[in-house]
């Protein structure tokens, strides 16, 4: 058992692990002050919802209250450790500003009132719309954080019983082009890859993914590869000077500092040097792969010279980079926000798809592709069809798997609609700006600080046309703009499923019961499909499940045959194995499977395939003849892309580039880490970081309070002289107004980064592009003496850990 | 020689036309965002095709500007007030629908006329006109399928709401 400072440590002591050696446990276990092991009462299952990774824990249960976690030795996503977010983040749970009461709006305030008065306001609402405008004036925002049974029953309440398009998930801002590029590629979601390849990996490359801070049970995985014999060389991409990047230095291998909004070309820099020095397995894409020539054909204009001058970096760079992936025996790629949230994001993300094709680096120990997630149940939203996808990778072009659908839930196959892709985030957003959906409701997630262009959104919540409901646990800054408030249960709270990044599945047990009138999400939108009187073809109340285990029974069945089958599992099944489980699980293969595409396979038939994937330049979806004639055989596919020039790139005005990101200490719109003592310490204000030449050139010092403005406007955060690559600022997104001025900076200057974003998204996966705006700095006068900003072990230029501890 | 001539003027007028529609279009859809950003990128497929036409009429003696004025004067600010005015507004819309209709018509034209150029080039084993309609082509139906596809996207809010 461990229970040090890991605040100061978070990835704490090293448990080194030889290549092709299991990886060792190391059980973290953190207890409220005065807790003593001996005082938990009950340990209830549970896995973490505040990354993507699904550390699998134990919550401690005292007194009726949670008194803890401890980390699941036996899992195979964790092995028993846990990151600072998971051992100190149940505390929000207990917040005593918890929402407990529902809340409507009168008189222009919310109040509190009960249940009955706030869902009659919702089914009134519901009821006018969909009299008076149809289904299309109703839209639903959800969130990365609930549980499969709750995406699985608003994609049958929204889907199947309104029948409406508008149906996304904030995992549109986080992984939208995770399930794009896989699309793009196999023509269907579905991680390839499994954890387990680190251990086995003799390269691994991770592309715009800072796992040290996003995933660091994962970082802790490659530090204890690093650490012992035979050690993985690792390549970087990020205009960070982050962990991962001194990692992969000392590891003799490459960290590349692109600019932002350059991704495709050095990915296609990359692959011009791997094709034409024959670091390819021709059998390999032969046999299992469509579209070679064209990529080769691409590429070509992409020596290291043209490459260097478009990223701003050295030919050489890209030469050494592609000598280690070249040469590379077993090639993990990983990927992650970098390029996900930059300019031409499936674009870039398909190149390291590419990559391991083309070097037949796929389906084996160490071979893998992770395609990451950013929200911990993204995967779920996505195969629940709760996003912008039909419910278990069913293709909206395919007739036959509308049908499919329809079946599972005795519907009319016309009353789920499928004339266009389900509507994105970003679309809907549009739309209510427009005055077209009057009816939004968000569950579980805060886009008045996560979307861009704050003022924008902001604008469109408080209209008085739109009838905003918010589903939530704190009164969040959204939340303080809707019209009714419903006060949710969450994690420790309720039971529910829950998936990571690499297909494992888990379940999270009710430890406690939630405080006041909160219910749970799942609850909550069962109410309303009651309180609406919808019905199924035979008459009875749709959706036809009543609890978490009767929706898991009814999505295990609507999965069946699907690519992410869960036949296999069930609630009873998932509280006996000592670990998760990863889909695929039948009967046939109780125990799941860890990689997919082993045999060179691929679910990319015509008529079995999710997408017939999207022009990557424009996002136009290609139609099923194009498709066939692309991929009769059920191949992978190798999609080339064009690089194009940003579409705000820096100029006189504005001569930075802004990239926008994380902190290992906070979650999201900090709802939940903002309320944790020690995170919230850690990490307490907003922070601008920029290179040692342009502080000069500017004339800003460390701790200086400083402006940093765009062309949608201006934020006021301290300085940190840190090493970023020069003509780029990198501002954290967790910091909005809760905890301040409300729902908005009120006229003051703003704090959070998306008050600078721009309205921009990836064509094809639609995600919003965080990470290329054009900014300047300038130091802001009469500020006061400078301030040293606080530093932390994971950001740019820390001190030595031992003084960070103190100063927390 | 003389109707290759009247083939490839005929490209150049259709492709400047649809560079500068393209243009016009996204300053009037600056609030449909991606509208505004996908049609300014496709419009630079125009722009490098016409430059492109100008190069190779230089070999058959034809005069083509390769850099035309791409705003007309005035146009350019009137459709964006237009936009701006109409920006959060349901008729924004109906707009949007009637401005990706004619993208999809002149686009259809341009890519009929490098057909005929195509056809033409090898009838008269012109190998570099065969080439530059190869380089081409390909991206005009991409603009095609564009327009036609966010039309299909964006009618039935349009036209059901």
């Amino acid at each position: 058992m461990q229970e040090p400072d890991r605040i100061a440590q978070p990835w704490g002591e090293r448990t080194p692990h030889g290549r092709g050696e299991p990886w060792p446990a190391r059980v973290d276990q953190h207890l409220a002050d005065g807790v003593a092991p001996a005082d938990v009462q009950r340990w209830a299952r549970s896995a973490s919802v505040l990354h993507s990774n699904g550390d699998a824990m134990d919550i401690a249960v005292a007194d009726g209250r949670i008194a803890g976690v401890r980390g699941s030795a036996d899992d195979r996503v964790n092995r028993g450790r846990l990151g600072p977010k998971d051992l100190y983040g149940w505390q929000a749970n207990s917040s005593p500003d918890r929402l407990t009461r529902p809340l409507v709006r009168m008189g222009g305030r919310l109040v509190e009132t009960d249940w009955d008065t706030a869902m009659g306001r919702v089914v009134a609402a519901s009821k006018r719309l969909l009299g008076e405008r149809g289904p299309s004036a109703i839209g639903f925002y959800t969130t990365g954080q609930l549980f499969l049974e709750e995406y699985y029953t608003l994609a049958a309440i929204a889907r199947g019983a309104i029948g409406t398009n508008h149906l996304d998930g904030n995992t549109r801002l986080c992984t939208a082009t995770a399930a794009a590029a896989l699309k793009e590629t196999f023509a269907c979601d579905g991680q390839p890859g499994s954890f387990t390849d680190v251990d086995n990996a003799d390269v691994i490359a991770l592309f715009g993914h800072n796992a040290a801070e996003t995933q660091p049970v994962l970082w802790m995985r490659i530090l204890d590869r690093l650490a012992g014999a035979n050690p993985p060389a690792l390549v970087c991409v990020d205009p960070r000077e982050t962990p991962v990047a001194r990692a992969a230095r000392e590891s003799g291998g490459v960290h590349i500092a692109p600019l932002p909004g350059t991704n495709v070309a050095l990915m296609n820099g990359l692959l011009h040097e791997v094709i034409a020095n024959g670091w390819i397995d021709r059998e390999y894409i032969d046999a299992h792969t469509v579209g070679f020539p064209e990529l080769e054909e691409r590429v070509r204009d992409y020596p290291p010279e043209h490459v260097a001058r478009i990223c701003r970096i050295e030919p050489e760079d890209v030469r050494a980079a592609a000598r280690v992936l070249g040469r590379a025996e077993r090639l993990l790629s990983t990927v992650l926000q970098g390029f996900y949230q930059s300019h031409q994001a499936t674009a870039a993300a398909v190149q390291v798809n590419n990559l391991n094709l083309v070097r037949g680096m796929l389906g084996r120990p160490g071979c893998g592709i992770l395609q990451m997630n950013g929200q911990p149940t993204a995967q779920n939203t996505r195969e629940c069809g709760a996003d912008g996808d039909l419910t278990g990778f069913r293709n909206w072009e395919n007739d036959a798997h509308v049908a499919d659908i329809a079946r599972h839930w005795n519907v009319d196959q016309a009353q789920i609609p499928h004339m266009a892709p389900p509507t994105h985030a970003m679309q809907m957003f549009r739309y209510a700006e427009q005055g077209s959906i009057r009816m939004l409701w968000v569950s579980g997630t805060n886009p008045a600080v996560s979307m861009p262009e704050l003022a924008r959104i902001r604008r469109i919540l408080s209209q008085r046309r739109l009838f905003l409901v918010v589903q939530d646990i704190f009164p969040s800054e959204t939340a303080q703009l809707a019209d009714v408030v419903l006060p949710a249960a969450t994690w420790g709270e309720k039971t529910g499923c829950l998936t990571n990044a690499d297909r494992t599945v888990h379940l999270s047990e009710k430890a406690v019961d939630p405080p006041g009138r909160a219910r749970p999400d799942l609850d909550i939108f069962l109410d309303y499909a009651r309180r609406m009187d919808f019905r199924d073809n035979d008459g009875h109340p749709f959706p036809q499940w009543h609890d978490a285990e009767s929706a898991f029974d009814a999505w295990a069945a609507c999965s069946a045959g699907r690519p992410c089958d869960y036949s296999g599992l069930s609630h009873a099944r998932l509280r006996d194995a000592p670990s998760g489980i990863q889909w695929p699980c039948t009967a046939e293969n109780p125990d799941g499977t860890e990689r997919l595409y082993t045999d060179g396979r691929f679910w990319s038939a015509p008529e079995y395939c999710e997408s017939y994937g999207r022009d990557l330049v424009t996002g136009a979806p290609l139609e099923e003849t194009e498709y066939r004639a692309l991929n009769p055989d059920a191949k992978a596919i190798l999609k080339a892309a064009e690089h194009l020039p940003p579409h705000e790139p820096p100029g006189d005005e504005f001569p930075l580039v802004l990239t926008t990101g994380r902190t290992i200490y906070h979650f999201h719109t900090r709802t939940k880490t903002g309320r944790v003592p020690q995170l919230q310490a850690a990490a307490p204000e907003v922070w601008v970081e920029c290179s040692a030449a342009d502080a000069q050139r500017l004339g800003v010092a460390d701790g200086d309070m400083a402006e940093v403005a765009t062309p949608r406007g201006a934020i006021r955060a301290r300085v940190r002289v840190g090493a970023i690559r020069e003509g780029v600022l990198f501002v954290p997104f967790h910091y909005g107004y809760w905890d301040t001025t409300g729902s908005g900076p009120d006229g003051g200057p703003g704090r959070a980064a998306n008050e600078l974003t721009p309205t921009d998204w990836d064509p094809a996966s639609k995600q919003p592009l965080f990470k290329t705006a054009a900014a300047r700095l300038t130091r802001v006068a009469g500020a006061g003496s400078a301030v040293p900003a606080p530093r932390t072990p994971g950001d740019a230029g820390a001190r030595p850990a031992t003084t960070v501890g103190g100063a927390s | 020689m003389s109707k290759l001539r009247l083939v490839l003027r005929e490209l150049h007028r259709s492709e400047t036309s649809l560079a500068r529609d393209l243009l016009a279009v996204a300053d009037r859809h600056r609030a449909d965002h991606e509208i505004f950003h996908v049609a300014r990128d496709v419009a630079g497929w125009s722009q490098e095709h016409v430059r492109r036409l100008a190069e190779a009429g230089r070999d058959h003696g034809v005069r083509l500007n390769p850099q035309p004025r791409w705003e007309l004067p005035g146009v350019g600010g009137l459709a964006r007030k237009a936009g701006e005015a109409l920006a959060r507004r349901p008729a924004s819309g109906l707009l949007l629908l009637a401005d990706l209709r004619r993208v999809h018509r002149k686009a259809t034209g341009v890519s009929l006329d490098w057909e005929l150029l195509a056809q033409a080039a090898q009838a008269m084993k012109q190998q570099p006109l065969v080439e530059l309609a190869a380089d081409c082509h390909p991206q005009t139906l991409r603009q095609m399928r564009w327009a036609n596809a966010h039309l299909k996207v964006t009618s039935p809010q349009v036209i059901a709401s």
